[in-house]
């Protein structure tokens, strides 16, 4: 690569794509690998932040603002899970407070 | 190099790192830290793709609000200490789950390459450049704008659902004996009451 060409070198749209898909790979890796729950909560974080990172980098690429709108109700939505999927991992830690994912298996019949 | 690609390889390293960090971390508050680094890494990118408003929001919700609950719950359960990672509980999962992981990895940027060339059919709504009109507030102006007139439905089916959200926490988080408590006072439900002490 010369270096005329290197100086114009901006990122696109396909860039930004490329880093959502590994953040959010990495996110689901996160999810299928740890056992904690709260860590396994921070990785769906991960994925939700990848996927939010693609709506507005396709919002500036088709310039269409819907694509940054749709981002602020994904935070909204995200907040409001995190809040209630802790209030659920507080209920359980607090009853057994090493759990697992795996000791959850125990909530069956 | 122009400025906007060494700001991108910059806040695309905190992002990956701070990712794998929440991944690989043995010890929750090391976890949380290190989502911390991803978080904020994802505002600068917001902010090198003109969406002021959002890079704002992601620093004031998402790092300031749901990493410091993470830290409350961590901190207030006693669960702050490191587990071993070298464990593995289920013997093939990681090998599957780095497969998984591998395989979807390839199939999204299979699909970003195909869509890299594709024909725009839909002319979109425009994007307001704060450079080009001049208005530092256009893009908050223009989020505004979309999301009161054109999204004004679901704008107020949030704010109940948040509503909703916070009432279930404070259920869901009550101190099981002051739940039985309530529940004995109401006639016929004490054998509820017994159930969940």
């Amino acid at each position: 690569m010369n270096a005329a060409l290197l100086a114009e070198l901006r990122p696109t749209a396909t860039w930004y794509l490329v880093l959502a898909a590994l953040l959010f790979c990495v996110g689901m890796v996160g999810v299928m690998v740890r056992r904690n729950p709260l860590v396994m909560f921070m990785c769906v974080e991960l994925m939700l932040n990848a996927v939010n990172l693609s709506f507005v980098s396709l919002a500036r690429e088709l310039g269409d603002i819907r694509g940054q709108t749709i981002v602020f109700f994904v935070m909204v939505v995200a907040a409001a899970e995190v809040v209630v999927g802790l209030g659920i991992i507080v209920a359980i830690l607090r009853r057994r407070p090493q759990a697992t994912a795996d000791d959850l298996a125990e909530l069956k019949g | 190099m122009t400025v906007e690609f060494v700001v991108f390889v910059c806040a695309a390293a905190m992002v990956l790192l701070g990712a794998v960090g929440v991944i690989v971390r043995n010890h929750p508050v090391h976890a949380a830290l290190s989502l911390v680094l991803t978080l904020f890494g994802v505002a600068v990118l917001f902010v090198a793709q003109e969406a002021h408003f959002l890079a704002a929001v992601q620093v004031i919700v998402y790092a300031g609000a749901i990493v410091v609950l993470f830290l409350f719950v961590i901190m207030l359960l006693g669960v702050d200490r490191s587990e071993n990672l070298q464990i593995e509980p289920i013997s093939v999962q990681r090998p599957l789950a780095a497969i998984v992981g591998a395989g979807t990895l390839a199939m999204i940027l299979l699909a970003v390459v195909q869509a890299r060339d594709a024909v725009r059919t839909d002319s979109g709504l425009g994007l307001d450049d704060a450079t080009v009109t001049g208005d530092p507030d256009s893009n908050i102006r223009q989020i505004a704008r979309d999301l009161f007139s054109n999204h004004v439905f679901a704008f107020e089916l949030v704010s109940v659902l948040l509503v909703v959200a916070v009432v279930a926490t404070v259920l869901l988080s009550r101190r099981p004996d002051k739940l039985g408590a309530v529940d004995s006072g109401t006639s016929g439900s004490s054998k509820v009451s017994g159930g969940v002490r």
